[in-house]
């Protein structure tokens, strides 16, 4: 039989998605689809104060409420020694508030009712009394001397102080500056941001009090750290914990972390016997889940007389908020913000980070990015573009000059990282063509004549992905590692479970491609199970864009494996020896007689029912994949603007991207990929901002506040691909999912700036709203 | 209060408290959980439902506001195993990634093409400008009804043609 007859969907093959037919008759199972017998509903009282002292809690009037089963204070959980819980980042964070409330939105007590409105309405009696206690809303205050103490809880902790970390080189950095013809500065606030996927976090814990099992429903990016998190948090033996993250609506990082409301909930069930759903509103997810970003970032770059970069140095001040609480690898406190020499050979470079605690949510995690890469990148395209325009030089050109070379590679850079593969000219030399580069100067040129506002901005971005190896990236010691377990039915029907979770990635499908490449299964007889620790192999979880270099490198080997047993029963069956057996996919045949074959079909069935002497049975395999490397992802964005005089209304007209994440596995799940990443980039640059008054209250924390783009307002997006297959990875694939939101908020912002460049305005702080760019042309005098 | 409502084409009846929001209605006891709530704020259009035809967002209405009047959720937009024109499009062009906000943007979708059989792109992301996708980017949202409307342009013509059963997936 030819198995090409039909699609195989193996690599490169853009086949439909295996898994949208439940989500189009609405038969998808998120968490809060999730209903047990029994269940009952839990609500949580938070803080409105950013920083006070708990003087007490009155929860009589909520006790009474009818349908209300238990309320739930920290004095109840510091009984069971769970008031507090360890962070991913190796700190303590309060679960109920005990002593001091420490963010606007902090969880303070807990009410478990029959119905979710019983619970809503009791929350609302419980009374607190507070002593307000000043606010810390930035780094610079919490440095300030005579601040409040944060922290005042903390042993040996003595102002607000979290970290200090540094990368590089010191001595080599100051002295290229030293020499440095130039040297340009800039300096800027990446502002807090949130991941805010659709579905907000949540929760059904539900502890069988006859077997002792907790079964924990969880919208969870990373199900197995965090049934191990349990284990160590709750001290609940670890095979008595089962975690399933079911259908997830979106998780952009918000669903790493641990979050209180799991905890209580965990808890409540524990103690009640009775199944307890925790839903957080979108107002409780915006004030007080894992946010994003909120860097404070001076970079400096030295250049020579050619406009060739001779080093870079690099300050942050990172926002913390009231824990440390960074979803991040535990060696690296400014996460991998260290790649901030991005796709320049900068011959030294030096980054220093200071991490502080303020009165605001904990939690920084990688929105879409991995570990602070946007950070980093958006800092250095920023330094790049204003140091072309300084110095008279053209921003392609600038780029081109300094880009490590094709032939450099593997290249090492400044700060320690070994870059596996790239080709950084071809990416923007077809971002320049595809946006008519030229041509769009000329144009620039003479609107500029006319008196109007037109800029173009690129962004060359790298991005490190794929954590780890485990030997130098780790989560509280877990070795950042992904698995596969592959297991072939006698039919020839395979199921693959994996270590990863999708998000909404498309992971049955790729997944299933994989296998489909490399052991001949068609994709469509393939299942991927996924989000059920009790039912697939041991892995760190879905995020930084490490599924497909991780989870997929294993998805890979573990095919091969099997590929090699099939190849030993095919020989069985042929009589013939393994030797003389060529394989195409799909089939083994004899070598110089194509008709003698067997299909993986054929091989599977055998290993069920014809073995060779000596052969276990079955037809199924696990690897555990550590990565040698890391892989490195790149791409050129340009974006093209129209800005305003009169209104500082900034319009997009044009956006190009150019990817290039090595293999691409399923074309058109990439593609959706940076088109996301390109929308959520726009908003980076735009419209989202998470900010707070002098009084620490949260000031965009709904949806009319927190603005996501819309159709209306999100630019038509141009996508294009170079490929530099990954040397080490088993597919040459690098992971894509999350280069756009890396890449993109330069290109826009940077689009901006050459459009006010004539004016001398060298930065606006994001989002760049048209009240900005209009107070930034009225400084200079810009009036229609 | 008793509340009475057609949905999806069946007659339903309950006793609810006054004050419970249509989408609670929808999802908790009736049990079609297909309709999401993302904000509880009319932002995101995630609970989007059609009434008598119209979208509306079930979150910020009440139950008995409904009463008498004619629902339709996305279990409804099927007819047995046929999907709707509006399901294929979004399939077929890689409408949909994590799948939450999409049967608020199936349902407006469908009003768009009842009143307007072919809209310009600038016609369909008016349309659904209501409704938030944290996903797509609206790129292939917009192809899926653009494909949507050509799928149906196609029926009407061939009221017999037949249709895939379902979405089988991992098709070319």
């Amino acid at each position: 039989m030819s198995v090409e007859a039909k699609p195989h969907g193996g690599i490169g093959e853009s086949i439909k998605r295996k898994e949208d037919g439940r989500f189009l008759v609405g038969r998808g199972n998120y968490l809060d689809d999730v209903s047990l017998p029994g269940m009952l509903h839990m609500a949580i009282l938070r803080s409105p104060h950013a920083h006070a002292r708990i003087r007490s809690i009155d929860a009589a009037a909520a006790s009474v409420v009818p349908g209300v089963v238990a309320v739930v204070t920290g004095e109840l959980m510091a009984q069971h020694n769970l008031a507090w819980m360890p962070t991913l980042s190796g700190d303590t964070q309060a679960v109920l508030a005990t002593d001091k409330v420490r963010f606007q939105g902090q969880e303070v007590a807990a009410v478990v009712a029959e119905t979710k409105y019983a619970a809503e309405d009791a929350v609302g009696l419980i009374q607190v009394d507070y002593d307000v206690l000043p606010a810390v809303t930035s780094p610079q205050q919490a440095s300030e001397p005579g601040a409040a103490l944060i922290r005042d809880e903390k042993e040996g902790q003595k102002d607000n102080h979290i970290y200090h970390w540094e990368a590089g080189d010191r001595a080599a950095t100051d002295t290229a500056f030293a020499r440095a013809h130039r040297v340009v500065r800039l300096t800027t606030h990446y502002p807090r941001s949130h991941p805010a996927p659709l579905e907000t976090c949540g929760i059904v814990a539900d502890v069988n009090p006859a077997t002792g099992k907790a079964t924990l429903y969880m919208t969870s990016q990373a199900p197995h750290a965090i049934r191990t998190v349990f284990a160590l948090v709750a001290g609940l033996p670890e095979h008595q914990i089962r975690v399933i993250a079911p259908d997830i609506g979106g998780g952009f990082g918000n669903k790493v972390p641990v979050y209180p409301g799991y905890v209580v909930a965990t808890a409540a069930s524990l103690l009640l016997g009775r199944p307890v759903k925790w839903v957080e509103d979108r107002n409780e997810n915006l004030i007080s889940t894992g946010f994003a970003r909120d860097f404070h970032m001076t970079g400096e770059l030295a250049l020579d007389s050619e406009g060739r970069m001779l080093a870079l140095r690099v300050h942050l001040d990172s926002d913390n908020g009231a824990f440390f609480a960074d979803a991040q690898p535990s060696k690296f406190k400014a996460g991998l913000f260290h790649i901030v020499t991005g796709s320049y050979d900068t011959p030294a470079a030096h980054v220093t980070a200071d991490g502080f605690y303020t009165n605001k949510a904990p939690g920084g995690v990688a929105y879409r990015c991995s570990f602070r890469v946007t950070e980093a990148s958006y800092l250095i395209e920023r330094l790049v573009t204003n140091a072309a325009i300084e110095m008279g030089m053209d921003q392609a050109e600038m780029r081109l000059k300094n880009f490590i070379p094709a032939s450099a590679f593997p290249y090492r850079s400044a700060t320690g990282w070994e870059y596996d593969s790239g080709d950084y000219a071809s990416a923007m030399n077809l971002a320049l063509e595809k946006v008519a580069y030229s041509e769009l100067r000329r144009e620039q040129a003479e609107r500029r004549a006319r008196g109007e506002l037109m800029g173009i901005g690129l962004a060359s971005f790298t991005e490190v992905v794929g954590a780890g190896h485990g030997k130098d990236f780790d989560i509280l010691g877990l070795r950042m590692f992904d698995s596969a377990e592959l297991r072939v039915h006698p039919t020839g029907k395979a199921v693959l479970k994996l270590g990863v979770k999708t998000q909404g990635q498309g992971h049955e499908t790729t997944f299933a491609q994989i296998v489909a490449e490399e052991l001949g299964i068609p994709a469509a007889d393939v299942e991927v199970q996924h989000g059920d620790t009790d039912n697939t192999p041991y892995g760190l979880g879905t995020y930084a864009s490490r599924s497909t270099p991780v989870a997929g490198a294993a998805t890979a080997v573990v095919s091969r494996k099997l590929r090699d047993k099939a190849r030993a029963l095919a020989a069985h069956l042929l009589e013939a020896s393994e030797e003389d057996l060529e394989w195409e996919r799909g089939r083994f045949f004899v070598r110089g007689s194509p008709d003698r074959a067997k299909t993986i079909q054929d091989c599977a069935f055998a290993a069920y029912t014809n073995l060779p002497d000596g052969m276990e049975a079955g037809l199924e395999g696990v690897s555990y994949y550590d990565p040698p490397n890391m892989t490195f992802p790149f791409g050129t964005y340009a974006v093209v603007v129209d800005v305003d005089k009169g209104t500082g209304v900034v319009k997009v007209r044009k956006v190009v991207a150019v990817d290039d994440c090595g293999v691409r596995i399923n074309p058109m799940i990439v593609e959706g990929q940076i088109h996301g990443g390109l929308t959520e980039g726009f908003g980076i640059a735009f419209t989202e901002l998470i900010t707070f008054d002098g009084d620490g209250n949260c000031i965009g924390s709904n949806f009319m506040d927190y603005l996501l783009p819309t159709s209306w307002e999100t630019p038509r997006f141009e996508c294009f691909e170079t490929v530099t297959p990954s040397p080490h990875h088993p597919l040459g694939a690098k992971g894509v999912g999350e280069s756009a939101t890396v890449g993109s908020p330069a290109a826009y912002v940077n689009a901006v700036m050459d459009a006010l460049a004539p004016y001398g305005i060298t930065n606006i702080d994001m989002p760049v709203t048209s009240d900005k760019v209009w107070a930034a042309l009225r400084s200079r005098g810009v009036t229609e | 209060m008793q509340v009475s409502v057609t949905i999806n084409g069946q007659q339903q009846t309950a006793d609810v408290e006054p004050r419970l929001l249509l989408v609670d209605f929808i999802r908790d006891q009736l049990r079609l959980t297909g309709t999401h709530v993302g904000c509880d704020t009319s932002s995101c259009g995630a609970c989007t439902v059609l009434l008598d035809g119209e979208p509306v967002k079930s979150c910020t209405m009440l139950a008995v506001q409904a009463d008498g009047r004619e629902l339709m959720t996305v279990e409804g937009l099927a007819r047995g195993a046929e999907l709707h024109p509006v399901q294929v499009g979004f399939h077929e062009e890689h409408g949909l990634q994590c799948g939450f906000c999409t049967p608020g943007m199936m349902l407006v979708a469908k009003a768009l093409l009842e009143r307007n059989a072919d809209p310009t792109e600038e016609e369909i992301r008016w349309a659904i400008s209501g409704n938030i996708c944290r996903c797509t980017g609206y790129v292939n949202i917009v192809k899926s009804v653009r494909h949507a409307a050509r799928l149906q342009a196609e029926r009407a013509a061939a009221p017999v043609a037949p249709v895939a059963a379902a979405v089988s997936g991992g098709e070319s």
